[in-house]
């Protein structure tokens, strides 16, 4: 049978790829972008809305970053809201496991799935930094090597909660006046490295039993915590060759924990320019790109990765003739990137070389060098295109990732989605009524 | 013309009398539902009411598990989220448990709040020594001592305290969209707060920028003399629970001396409700055979917390009439012993009786729950370089 492609609805956040200086460009706050956004993803019969979470605003050199977009809402807030306008999109939230405790996380989610009728997904990550634990009664407490060994008690431990709760265990029998079917119903009691807890879980046994899980991290740790325990892995691999590889490699490892490979979802973030041709496509995903690296953006990155103050260097000229400062980076606090440059010295070479053979100035060059967009092309060619990729097992589908709020995903679901629909891959209306459902996932035993 | 009253309503599972659940009409099983408390809001907007507060608690049982009691066990801040794009007017207060949750996340989920409802947002901060709430975190244990009330009190006015400074560590212009420039953001419009206390430090600024209503509305609850303190010192609104006039005006200078003496620049004293627990019917008998029902529902008499009234429409007009006559107390915040029968009765009989005595608004008259209560949208701190005083 044809695989169906899965399509989810990303909220473009503090990144540079989010483009604020278009006219177009509304509010990355105000409640009507997010409604938006989302009723344009449930027009497009998309699996699910994605919001990441930002939990200190970053900073470079010292100072708060003030070139791309600064500042978001609190995810379970937006979500429980968007829950009111929307009917069937699945609603997923990025919380982190290390600056909460799993029953009051446990307990927002099964209230936003009981609210949002099962439609809850949660992607788990587990932390950011010291840095980031400044804002937090724990602090920076928690060692790196104990971070996925909290992550993944954290998650058995609101398993553990949700399943405190039988599915029958509400009566509400007016006449014999037994609300609950037994005292006992939510009764926990919980012990790991991380966590000494017991008592009752308040919060009765939500639609879809538990939320969807979802698992972000791409280290071989990330990979096993996935295929252990995660519904769906939002991955960044969507390039032909890397996507094949990571969705190989992550199917495999199902088998060592008796899943099977429909078990575990793969979708990648995916950036996409669609035009009325693809040689306008082309012309205008090359615009975005200048939009979205500045001269100044240029530097910032270089910084990011040489570790040291660049403000001198002239964007519009060569690379740095100096090496990256190794070790610890002192420059940026807050992103995740940074710590994908794993040997700056080595990658600083790479960079040099590209920019000899090609010409590029360094702006040019950060440009070439920072994910260019996923799929560029007429509605055609990027209906075909993604259709393609799920064939050929890169993916399962996308998280598609806007770089205009709020109007970013309305050409796609105007012009993309009917051709899918055409090429019977896509869904002209809901499965059921819970995210599981429409992600083809069972629903967990009580 | 005689001053208005302020009426709200405390809305706690299928009521606050805990045989309420069996009531005709309650609807338990569905309380996990949006659309019972879609349709409890609904009631309540129409009949013009300030705003409505949402209980909560970690604790599934009061005491020793039992199967007589209802609950839901939702997350009140993601219901009165669910809630807000529901509803245009009324204001939406829901409870965080200060002693058991982080300033960081319940600052930016009530200024998302506020963002969600067009600036209708406030917060009630909770504090519990519940052993058995304790134990669903693990991270706390507390001792039969009553030190430990007072220091949960001093926790929960850092809360306060961090939770408004966060509000106000994003100027209200700090968003600059400066393309000439390249700078989405002026930088020097965003201040660390570098609060530091006896139980959290919190460095800022906020993640999310400053709320429509600058600081949403920050409630406490007045049970013990050291939360008529935190009342004084740092909330907008307080729920105080006199049993007789006396007890009130000595709540009411309670919170004005622990107002002065924190010598504080926010709204300027608290704002008073008074709390009062209401079974209503079309006459004093009928009342009183509705209590008895709800009693025997529950299996044993209920007391409640707070002051009860058991009566008429007109009654409780009188009521809310005789307590808002005294200086300082502003409304009342009434607990429908059973909703949706009380509350029914609030919004349809007693509402319009307050109405025809010109004791309450016809319409709603601002768009924020700030505006609706008389308070002003305060000034930034930091941007008034006042950033010292809490």
């Amino acid at each position: 049978m044809t695989k169906q492609v899965h399509l989810a609805a990303h909220f473009p956040g503090v990144n540079n790829t989010t483009v604020w200086s278009d006219p177009e460009s509304g509010s990355q706050i105000e409640f009507d972008s997010f409604v938006h956004l989302a009723q344009t993803a449930e027009r497009g019969k998309f699996d699910f809305f994605f919001l990441a979470e930002g939990l200190r605003l970053r900073e470079q050199n010292g100072l708060i970053y003030d070139l791309d977009v600064v500042g978001r809402p609190d995810t379970f807030t937006v979500l429980s809201a968007l829950a009111a306008v929307t009917t069937h999109l699945g609603l997923t939230g990025t919380i982190n496991s290390t600056f909460n405790e799993p029953v009051d996380v446990a307990r927002q989610f099964a209230t936003l799935d009981h609210l949002s009728g099962g439609r809850a997904a949660w992607n788990v990550v587990t932390s950011w930094d010291e840095f980031t634990g400044e804002n937090f009664r724990r602090g920076g407490y928690l060692p790196e090597d104990q971070r996925y060994a909290r992550a993944e008690e954290f998650l058995t431990a609101a398993a553990t909660l949700w399943d405190s709760w039988r599915d029958d265990d509400v009566l509400a029998d007016t006449a014999s006046g037994h609300f609950l079917a037994r005292p006992d119903a939510g009764e926990f009691e919980f012990t790991s490295t991380q966590f000494d807890i017991r008592g009752h879980f308040p919060t009765p046994r939500p639609p879809q039993g538990r939320p969807v899980i979802f698992q972000a991290g791409d280290s071989d740790e990330g990979r096993e915590f996935a295929a252990a325990t995660a519904d769906a892995i939002f991955s960044r691999h969507a390039t032909y060759d890397a996507g094949r590889a990571f969705y190989t490699d992550v199917k495999r490892r199902l088998a060592a924990y008796g899943r099977h490979p429909e078990q575990l979802l793969v979708l990648p973030a995916a950036t996409f320019v669609v035009g009325d041709t693809d040689a306008q496509a082309a012309e205008l995903a090359h615009e975005v790109r200048l939009q979205q690296v500045s001269g100044q953006t240029a530097i910032k990155f270089l910084e990011q990765l040489w570790n040291r103050d660049l403000s001198d260097h002239d964007p519009d000229g060569p690379l740095p003739q100096v090496d990256p400062v190794p070790g610890e980076n002192t420059v940026a606090k807050g992103r995740a990137s940074v710590r994908m440059h794993r040997d700056p010295v080595a990658v600083a070479r790479e960079w040099r070389d590209l920019a000899e053979a090609k010409n590029l100035t360094t702006r040019e060059l950060i440009i070439e060098v920072t994910g260019r967009q996923s799929f560029v092309g007429s509605p055609q060619t990027v209906a075909h295109t993604i259709n393609d990729f799920v064939q050929a097992d890169v993916a399962d589908g996308f998280i598609l990732v806007p770089h205009i709020v709020p109007g970013g995903l309305d050409r796609f679901v105007d012009e993309v989605v009917p051709i899918l629909q055409e090429l019977g891959v896509h869904r002209t209306d809901y499965e059921g009524t819970t995210l599981r459902d429409n992600l083809g996932l069972a629903r967990p035993a009580g | 013309m005689a001053e208005h009253v302020h009426v709200a309503v405390a809305l706690d599972g299928a009521g606050s009398h805990p045989g309420a659940w069996r009531a005709p009409g309650a609807q338990a099983h569905t309380l996990t539902t949006a659309a019972h408390w879609q349709e409890r809001l609904a009631e309540a907007e129409a009949g013009l009411l300030d705003f409505v507060t949402l209980a909560d608690s970690f604790a599934l049982h009061r005491g020793h598990p039992r199967t007589d009691r209802a609950t839901a066990g939702l997350d009140s801040v993601l219901l009165a989220s669910r809630l807000a794009p529901t509803t245009r007017s009324i204001g939406l207060i829901p409870t965080a448990t200060a002693t058991h949750t982080e300033p960081f996340h319940v600052s930016k989920a009530i200024a998302t709040l506020d963002y969600v409802s067009n600036g209708r947002a406030g917060v009630v901060l909770r504090t519990t020594a519940d052993p058995d709430e304790a134990a669903l975190f693990g991270r706390r244990r507390f001792p039969d001592d009553p030190a430990v009330l007072a220091d949960l009190a001093s926790e929960a006015l850092d809360f306060a305290t961090v939770i408004g400074l966060l509000w106000d560590s994003w100027e209200d212009d700090a968003e600059i969209r400066d393309v000439a420039t390249g700078r989405f953001v002026d930088r020097d419009k965003l201040h660390y707060i570098d609060f530091a206390g006896d139980h959290f430090s919190v460095r800022g600024p906020a993640i999310t920028p400053r709320p429509p209503q600058g600081r949403p509305v920050i409630a406490a609850t007045g049970a013990h003399p050291t939360d008529l303190r935190v009342i004084g010192r740092g909330a907008d609104l307080g729920f105080i629970n006199p049993r007789e006039v006396d007890d009130a005006v000595r709540a009411v200078d309670a919170v004005g001396t622990a107002h002065s003496d924190a010598g504080r620049g926010i709204a300027d004293p608290a704002l008073l409700f008074v709390d009062l627990f209401a079974v209503l019917a079309a006459s004093e008998s009928a009342a009183r055979a509705r209590r008895a029902q709800l009693d025997e529902w529950a299996g044993e008499p209920f007391t409640p917390d707070s002051a009860a009234f058991v009566g008429t429409p007109a009654g409780l007009a009188d009521e809310i009439e005789r307590w808002t006559a005294v200086d300082g107390v502003s409304g009342v915040r009434l607990h429908p012993a059973a909703v949706p029968e009380d509350l029914h009765v609030i919004t349809r009989e007693v509402v319009p009786e307050l109405q025809r005595r010109n004791r309450f608004h016809d319409s709603y008259t601002a768009p924020t729950l700030r505006g609706h209560l008389g308070l002003a949208r305060p000034s930034n701190r930091f941007a008034a370089g006042k950033a010292g005083v809490a």
